[in-house]
C-alpha cells in the first residue's frame, strides 16, 4: 500500500476513505447487476400473446342437460363440464369409503370446490379432464351399474390408459394408479347459464 | 529449456516472445509427470473430452438444418434424416454421442470412487467434475426435447412438473420455466438456446477448471499413492512419466478402440433397441396423448426409479435430489486413511459393491413399468444406495485397511 501511496503523491493515504469508496462502489455495482437481471428473468414469464391465449373462456351452458358432458379447452387443457342429476349428487357421500382422497385434501382445486360435490353448484361440475396419473383423458361412464364396470359402479369416469376410476365429483377410487382427484380449474358463473373458466370471481382480474 | 524458445532467432522465437506457446506445451505435456501405473480405467477422461468435441462439432452442423419451433422442429429432424446429405450420420453421431458421453462419464466416476480420487487434495477436482455431470444431465435433457417427438413433449412435461413439488414457489416456477400454461413453443425455443449456447459454454468453462485443478494437484492412480512425495534429485517424481508421449499415445490407442465400438453402434444399432432413440419419439408431440409406458433415457433411470419408488410426489423428488447430490459430499463422508480400493478392507468393498449393484439395478428398474414387483425392487435397491453414502463416515473409519506401499505397484 505504501508503494501505491508513493506513486500517487506525497500526501498520506486516508485508508478508511479508500475502504469506504471501494465498498460503496462494489455495493452499487452489485445492486445494479441485480436490477439488470430483472428484464432477463422476466422475459421467461408467459408472453403477452401466451397470456391473451390463456384468457378466461366464457361458455354458454344453457343447453347442458343432466347426464351430459361438454368439453372446452382452457390454457391447453381439456375441461369437462358435466350436468349432474340431484339423486346422483346425494349419493356421492356413499363413495367416501372407497376413495383415496374423499375430502380432496391432497388434490388441486379452488377453495370453493373443496367440498363433497367438488363444485360451486350441485348440478354442474367443472373438472380438468387430464388424468392425474400420466395425463391421459378419462372417458365418461356416467351410468350407474355400467355394463363394463359392474353393478356396483356408481357412475363417473374411467381412464383408458391405466384404468384409473373417478366418481362424478372427479374423486379417485382406491386401486387406481392416479394419486389425486381430477383437478378443478378456477371458474365462476356470470349468470345461471354462463360459465367463465379461468376466473375465481367476476371481480377478479384473472386467475393465477 | 523454456528460455531457449524465447531467445531463438526467427519466427518461432518471435512468436514465443509474444505468446508462451513453447513453455505452455512444455508445462502441460512434456514436463507434466503423471503416475506410471495408470490402467484401463484411465482412458475415460480423454474419451469424455473427445465426446465433448464430437458433440459440439455434430451439434454445430445439426443446428444448420434444424428449425426450432413447435410447427417446424419435428419435420426438420425428419428432413435431416431423409434429405440432408449424410444428415442421418450427423444425427446418429450426436444421439449416440449423448449416450456414449454418459457411459464414459459413469465409468470415469466409477474410477474416481474406486481409487478414492475425490479425497484430499483432489476435493475441488471432484466437485468440478460433479458440476460437469449435472450440467451434462441438463444438456442431455434439453437436447432430448428439441426433436419435439411425443417422448420429448412428455419428458419435458414430467421433468418440469417436478419443480412443482417445491413448496410455495413451485407452481409459479413451473410456469416461468415453460413460459406458457403448458409445454409450448416458448419452452422449445428457450430450451434450444440453452442447449446450443448457454450450457455448452458453461461446460467448456467447467472442463477448463477441471483440467486446471487436475494440473495443480496431479493425477491420482490405482494405488492411491501421492507420487509427488517421492522425487529424484531433479525434483521429478520417481513414479512419474511425462504425459507426452507416454499417455498421449496411450489415449490415442484408447480413442481408436472406442471409435471402433462407437461406429458399430452408429452404423448398425443407432436406436440400441429403444435405449438411445425411442420409438415413441418418432411420433410428433401430442399434448392429448401420453406415450405408454413413459420412461426417460437410460442414463437418468436410476434417479427416476428412486423418484417413482416413493408414493408421495414431494418426498420422491427430495429423495431423487439427495441421490444425485450425495456424490458431492464424498470427499468429506469418506474418513478412511487410504484412497484406493486395493488397500481398503472388506467393509468398504461390501458397501461399494452393493452400491454399484443397486445403481445398476435401479437403472434397469427405471426402464420398467411402475408397478408391482418393479416398485418393490426399486425400494429394496434404495437401501444400499443411500446406506453407501449415509453410513460412510462410520464404516470407512472402522474398515480394516491394508498397509499402503511406499511406491506404486508397476509391472512393466
Amino acid at each position: 500500500m505504501s508503494d501505491v501511496g508513493a506513486i500517487a503523491g506525497s500526501q498520506e493515504i486516508d485508508e478508511s476513505r479508500r475502504k469506504f469508496l471501494t465498498v460503496a462502489t462494489s455495493a452499487t455495482a452489485a445492486v445494479g447487476a441485480a436490477l439488470a437481471a430483472v428484464p432477463f428473468v422476466s422475459s421467461w414469464e408467459p408472453s403477452e400473446r401466451a397470456r391473451a391465449l390463456g384468457a378466461p373462456v366464457v361458455l354458454d351452458i344453457s343447453k347442458l342437460e343432466t347426464g351430459q358432458m361438454i368439453t372446452a379447452v382452457w390454457r391447453k387443457q381439456v375441461i369437462y363440464i358435466v350436468g349432474r342429476a340431484q339423486p346422483l349428487v346425494d349419493k356421492l357421500s356413499r363413495n367416501d369409503g372407497d376413495l383415496k382422497d374423499p375430502k380432496s385434501d391432497h388434490s388441486l382445486q379452488p377453495a370453493y370446490a373443496q367440498n363433497e360435490m367438488r363444485s360451486r353448484r350441485a348440478d354442474v361440475v367443472v373438472l380438468i379432464g387430464i388424468c392425474t396419473h400420466l395425463g391421459c383423458l378419462p372417458k365418461q361412464f356416467f351410468d350407474p351399474g355400467d355394463a363394463v364396470l359392474g353393478p356396483s359402479w356408481p357412475g363417473g369416469f374411467r381412464c383408458p390408459c391405466h384404468g384409473s376410476r373417478f366418481d362424478l365429483a372427479g374423486r379417485v377410487f382406491d386401486g387406481s394408479p392416479a394419486p389425486t382427484n381430477l383437478s378443478v380449474p378456477p371458474y365462476s358463473f356470470q349468470d345461471q347459464h354462463t360459465l367463465v373458466i379461468g376466473l375465481d370471481s367476476l371481480s377478479a382480474k384473472g386467475a393465477a | 529449456m523454456a528460455q531457449e524458445a524465447v531467445t531463438k532467432p526467427g519466427l518461432w522465437g518471435w512468436i514465443n516472445r509474444r505468446l508462451p506457446v513453447d513453455s505452455f506445451v512444455r508445462s502441460q505435456l512434456l514436463d507434466y509427470y503423471a503416475p506410471k501405473n495408470f490402467n484401463f480405467w484411465y482412458f475415460f477422461g480423454s474419451l469424455a473430452a473427445l465426446l465433448l468435441v464430437m458433440q459440439i462439432v455434430t451439434g454445430i452442423f445439426l443446428t444448420m438444418f434444424y428449425k426450432v419451433g413447435e410447427a417446424t422442429a419435428f419435420d426438420s429432424v425428419e428432413f435431416i434424416m431423409r434429405e440432408v446429405n449424410y444428415g442421418w450420420l450427423l444425427r446418429y453421431l450426436h444421439s449416440t454421442g449423448a449416450s456414449a458421453f454418459f457411459l464414459v462419464i459413469y465409468l470415469h466416476m466409477f474410477r474416481g470412487m474406486m481409487y478414492g480420487s475425490y479425497k484430499a487434495p483432489r476435493e475441488l477436482l471432484w466437485l468440478f467434475g460433479m458440476v460437469i455431470y449435472l450440467a451434462l444431465m441438463a444438456e442431455a435433457f434439453l437436447g432430448y426435447v428439441l426433436p419435439w417427438g411425443n417422448m420429448s413433449f412428455w419428458a419435458a412435461t414430467v421433468i418440469i412438473n417436478l419443480f412443482g413439488a417445491i413448496p410455495v414457489i413451485g407452481p409459479g416456477l413451473v410456469e416461468w420455466i415453460r413460459g406458457d400454461y403448458g409445454i409450448a413453443d416458448a419452452t422449445l425455443n428457450r430450451f434450444f438456446s440453452l442447449h446450443v449456447v448457454a450450457v455448452p459454454l458453461l461446460l467448456l468453462l467447467l472442463v477448463a477448471l477441471h483440467l486446471v485443478a487436475l494440473r495443480q494437484v496431479g493425477s491420482n492412480n490405482p494405488d492411491g499413492i501421492e507420487i509427488k512425495e517421492k522425487k529424484n534429485a531433479l525434483g521429478i517424481p520417481l513414479d512419474g512419466i511425462p504425459f507426452h508421449p507416454y499417455y498421449t499415445v496411450k489415449d490415442i490407442f484408447g480413442v481408436g478402440v472406442f471409435l471402433t465400438l462407437f461406429a458399430v453402434v452408429v452404423f448398425f444399432v443407432p436406436t440400441f433397441s429403444d435405449l438411445f432413440l425411442e420409438k415413441a419419439n418418432f411420433e410428433p408431440a401430442n399434448p392429448l396423448s401420453t406415450p405408454d409406458p413413459i420412461s426417460p433415457s437410460w442414463y437418468f433411470t436410476p434417479y427416476y426409479a428412486i423418484l417413482r419408488s416413493v408414493p408421495d410426489k414431494a418426498t420422491g423428488a427430495v429423495l431423487m435430489l439427495i441421490a444425485v447430490s450425495a456424490f458431492f459430499f464424498l470427499p468429506w463422508l469418506d474418513r478412511s486413511p487410504v484412497k484406493s480400493i486395493r488397500y481398503r478392507g472388506w467393509i468398504f468393498r461390501t458397501f461399494f459393491t452393493l452400491f454399484i449393484v443397486s445403481f445398476l439395478g435401479l437403472m434397469y428398474l427405471g426402464l420398467q413399468p411402475a408397478q408391482g414387483i418393479y416398485v418393490t425392487l426399486s425400494r429394496v435397491c434404495c437401501v444400499p444406495y443411500f446406506a453407501f453414502f449415509l453410513l460412510m463416515p462410520f464404516y470407512s473409519r472402522i474398515d480394516p485397511v491394508k498397509p499402503v506401499p511406499e511406491r506404486v505397484t508397476f509391472h512393466a
